[in-house]
This record gives structure tokens, C-alpha cells and sequence, in this order.
């Protein structure tokens, strides 16, 4: 791990890749790090709100490289697939649609990181073999709930917004909603099943 | 307790001191662009610092309260009237039951604030009343006709305060993360000549136009977690200071991070106006 000075308040962590991200910052929520925000991304996990850089290195040289050992039974999500992107992704893995949908299912992601809007989760699980390039041109318009795919992430859209994502098919399980006690079904760490609607 | 909008100006929102510990989730901060004046504000009218005030980008607000109660308005200088009677600016004023509150515009500067005694009360999201402009978490921006709630007083107005001082100068810059991206020397580069606000500056980041700063490192940066106030430079070279709405994480590399303290300034810097940087 190295971690890199983000101006005075806030350090940069930077760690092998995804998995061991959403690891350090679990184990980094479960410690209670004096700490306003504790942000994994693809390759790095932010520490911002940092009133002691010099004690936060203390406290990360002790981290193993272990995530906390919380087994939980993944979220399911139901999704019809009936994507516009279907025909695309099939091409690219060399099978037909029930090939995609069966890979697809029979894989357990993790929710790696959020980000592009409150909720969006990218997850991780599927072989780089299988990465899929984004639009040229994103589409205006993404309908809430559009399960797709860019590069080896998988995403669900938690709103309507423009996009550039593949998308294999939709799911109506609220993505987000900022009523409930935890705002962001797919937050990070969170292992996710897809299964057919 | 309530008041009326009869005006927004071109962009009125609600704020207080901002969503922290949300950024995990794809949440922005928000929270006021001038902090320090939105402090001021409320400490006139006697609220304490988390109750939410009105953030006006360019003036022209319009209030009517149903009831008596003390306001005051802070950041950019603008007229305030009070039933078309002149009142100060930074300290507090009362206004009648059915009277109306109005902002003209200011002759500098960009975003004025607005506390009443109690603050605006409109319901919280997420353990905020602010207004995020990026992914609209939090109240809808003000529109015209629109009721928002004040909460109860719960201290005197303060009779006057200690005015900001001015801290005239450039913006200062500490290291960020990826100075590694750019050719040598480029804080030293960011420091040398002036930059300019461009048009598209918001309540997400101020961006600037000016010298462009060199890459040395081609392909895409793995998007990473982002802090208030960082230089993120996309393809074009042309920096752009992340403010209160900025996404959590992004994926351009930042050589830089302006002080937090200097921040405020960025919210009163006009499209046009120059930017000047030096190391912190």
C-alpha cells in the first residue's frame, strides 16, 4: 500500500485493485478511524476529514490486507433481460443471449465502489476476459433500474440519467432511496446475485 | 412560521453545513460555497452553525414572512430591502409579520445568504437540508411560490460581528496526489500566470481557463476518490477546482488542492474574473 498526501486534510491509499479496496475500506469503517469519509474506488481508498496524518499511517500499516470477516448472504436482483445491448454483449463472448444470461447469474459480484450518481454501485466479479466497451456516444437517456455492463464492471442505474453502459436488461428493486435507514442498496462491500425476474 | 417565495434571482437554494460521511455512497457534500458567510449569517440572527440558510447566486430573492422575525444577509453585497425601506448589509434586521425581504443585485461578487432567526426548516435528507446540484439529493432548488417552514428562535440576534478580513492575494496550493502525471514544476507552472473563471463555473467546480498544464502520462486515470477544493485537470489541460457539489470520486488526476480556507473566495469569483495561485 502507498499512500499519497492529498493535500493538508486528506491521504490516498493506493492498494492492488478493487477487491483489496473495498477490503481496506471495510476494515477501515469496522476500526473507526478518526476520519470524515473513507472513499474506495477502482485502485485507491480516500481518507478525507483527517486531523492526524501522521497517527492515520500508524493505523493503516496495521491492516493485513484482510477485509472483516462479515459473511452475508448476497442482495438479489431480479432482472428481466430484454436489453438493447443483448445481441452486442453475446457477439463479444462468443455465445447467444441465454449464454450471457446464464454467465451473467452464475456469477457473485461485489459492490466495489459508488460513484457517478448516489447509489450507482460498480460491481465486480466478472473475468476481464469478458470486458465490453462503453457506447462511442452515450445514450441521452438511461431508465432507471438498467442493468449494463463497461468494461469488466457491472452496474445497475439507481436513476434515469444519460449513459454509456451495455445494458443486458432492467430490475424494479429501488436502487437507491434516501428514505430508507440504508439509502443505497448496493453500497459498497455488499456481494449481489443477479437472478431472472 | 413560514415564508413565501416570491422570487429566486437566477439560482436560490437551501443550505446548511452539508451531507459529510455520504461520499462511499456517490453522495455529494453541498453545503454553502462560502462558508464563512453563511457562518456569519446565521450567527447574526442567532441561530447556531447547522441551521440552514438561503445560498442566492446573483441576488434577486424575494420573501415574505408570516411573522415577525429577525433576518440578515451576508456574502456578496447586495441592496436589501425591507418593504422597499433600505436595510444594512452582514447585520440583522427585522421584518414584520407580512412583510416582504428583497435582494437586488450585487455589483460584486456572486452568492449572497439569507438566515432567519431559526433557520429554514424544510424537511432534512440523509441528515441534510442542503441542496445538492449535481444529483439533486436533498430539497428542490427554490422556485417561485414555494413555502418554506422556519424553525423556532433559539437566541438573541447578535448586535454586530466581526467582519471578515479581507485576504486579497492568490488562492493558495498544496500537493495533491498525481503531480506525477504532469510535467515537472507544474504547481510552480499553476503559479505563474493568471487564470481566468470560465462561464461554465457552478456549485460543482470553478473552471479555468488559462495555461494549459502538460501531461507526461497518457490513458485513463482509475477513477478515485475526490476532496473540496481539489485541481482536477481532464484531457484539455484546463484546470477546474472542485467545489461543495463536486462527485465523490472522478477520474482526471489532481496535481493540486487549493486551501480550504480560500475556498470561499471561489464562490464569489464572477465568469471573467482572474485567478491568481500560489504554493500554501
Amino acid at each position: 500500500m502507498q499512500l499519497r498526501a492529498f493535500g493538508p486534510r486528506a491521504l490516498l491509499a493506493e492498494v492492488a485493485d478493487a477487491r483489496a479496496a473495498v477490503a481496506l475500506g471495510a476494515w477501515a469503517r469496522a476500526a473507526r478511524l478518526d476520519v470524515a469519509e473513507v472513499v474506495p474506488a477502482a485502485g485507491t481508498v480516500l481518507f478525507d476529514g483527517v486531523r492526524d496524518a501522521e497517527a492515520l499511517r500508524v493505523a493503516l500499516a496495521a491492516w493485513d490486507g484482510a477485509a472483516p470477516a462479515v459473511q452475508r448472504a448476497p442482495v438479489e436482483v431480479p432482472v428481466t433481460y430484454d436489453g438493447a445491448d443483448l445481441g452486442f454483449v453475446a457477439e463479444r463472448w462468443g455465445t447467444d443471449v441465454d449464454g450471457v444470461v446464464a454467465r451473467h447469474t452464475a456469477t457473485t459480484f461485489v459492490s466495489a465502489f459508488c460513484g457517478f450518481a448516489p447509489g450507482f454501485a460498480y460491481l465486480t466479479g466478472l473475468d476481464d476476459a469478458l470486458a465490453v466497451p462503453r457506447l462511442d456516444s452515450p445514450r441521452a437517456r438511461v431508465p432507471a433500474g438498467s442493468v449494463a455492463l463497461a468494461g469488466a464492471w457491472c452496474g445497475v442505474y439507481p436513476t434515469a440519467s444519460p449513459g454509456g453502459w451495455r445494458i443486458l436488461g432492467r430490475t424494479s428493486v429501488a436502487l437507491w432511496d434516501p428514505a430508507r435507514g440504508e439509502p443505497a442498496l448496493l453500497a459498497p462491500g455488499t456481494p449481489v446475485r443477479f437472478v431472472r425476474a | 412560521m413560514s415564508l413565501l417565495v416570491r422570487r429566486t434571482g437566477p439560482l436560490a437554494t437551501v443550505q446548511d453545513r452539508g451531507r459529510a460521511g455520504l461520499a462511499h455512497l456517490g453522495v455529494p457534500r453541498a453545503g454553502p460555497l462560502d462558508a464563512p458567510a453563511a457562518a456569519l449569517a446565521n450567527r447574526l440572527v442567532g441561530n447556531d452553525a447547522d441551521a440552514a440558510v438561503v445560498e442566492v447566486t446573483f441576488g434577486g430573492l424575494e420573501l415574505r414572512t408570516d411573522a415577525g422575525l429577525w433576518v440578515a444577509v451576508t456574502g456578496a453585497v447586495v441592496p436589501v430591502q425591507v418593504d422597499r425601506r433600505p436595510r444594512g448589509h452582514a447585520r440583522a434586521a427585522w421584518v414584520p409579520a407580512g412583510a416582504t425581504l428583497r435582494l437586488g443585485t450585487p455589483a460584486t461578487g456572486v452568492r449572497s445568504y439569507v438566515a432567519v432567526a431559526g433557520g429554514v426548516a424544510v424537511a432534512p435528507v440523509l441528515g441534510s437540508r442542503s441542496t445538492d446540484t449535481l444529483a439533486w439529493v436533498g430539497p428542490p432548488r427554490l422556485e417561485e411560490g414555494v413555502v418554506l417552514p422556519v424553525g423556532s428562535s433559539t437566541g438573541p440576534p447578535a448586535p454586530h460581528d466581526t467582519p471578515r478580513p479581507p485576504r486579497p492575494g492568490p488562492l493558495r496550493l498544496h500537493p495533491g496526489p498525481r503531480a506525477d502525471w504532469f510535467a515537472p514544476g507544474t504547481l510552480a507552472a499553476l503559479c505563474r500566470a493568471p487564470y481566468v473563471v470560465g462561464e461554465a463555473s457552478d456549485r460543482v467546480g470553478m473552471r479555468l481557463e488559462g495555461p494549459r498544464l502538460e501531461r507526461v502520462r497518457d490513458g485513463e486515470l482509475p477513477s478515485e476518490g475526490m476532496v473540496l477544493g481539489a485541481v482536477q485537470v481532464p484531457p484539455s489541460g484546463l484546470p477546474v477546482v472542485l467545489l461543495a457539489d463536486h462527485p465523490p470520486t472522478g477520474g482526471y488526476p489532481v496535481p493540486a488542492v487549493v486551501e480550504e480556507d480560500d475556498l470561499w473566495r471561489c464562490a464569489q469569483l464572477r465568469p471573467g474574473d482572474e485567478v491568481w495561485f500560489t504554493p500554501a
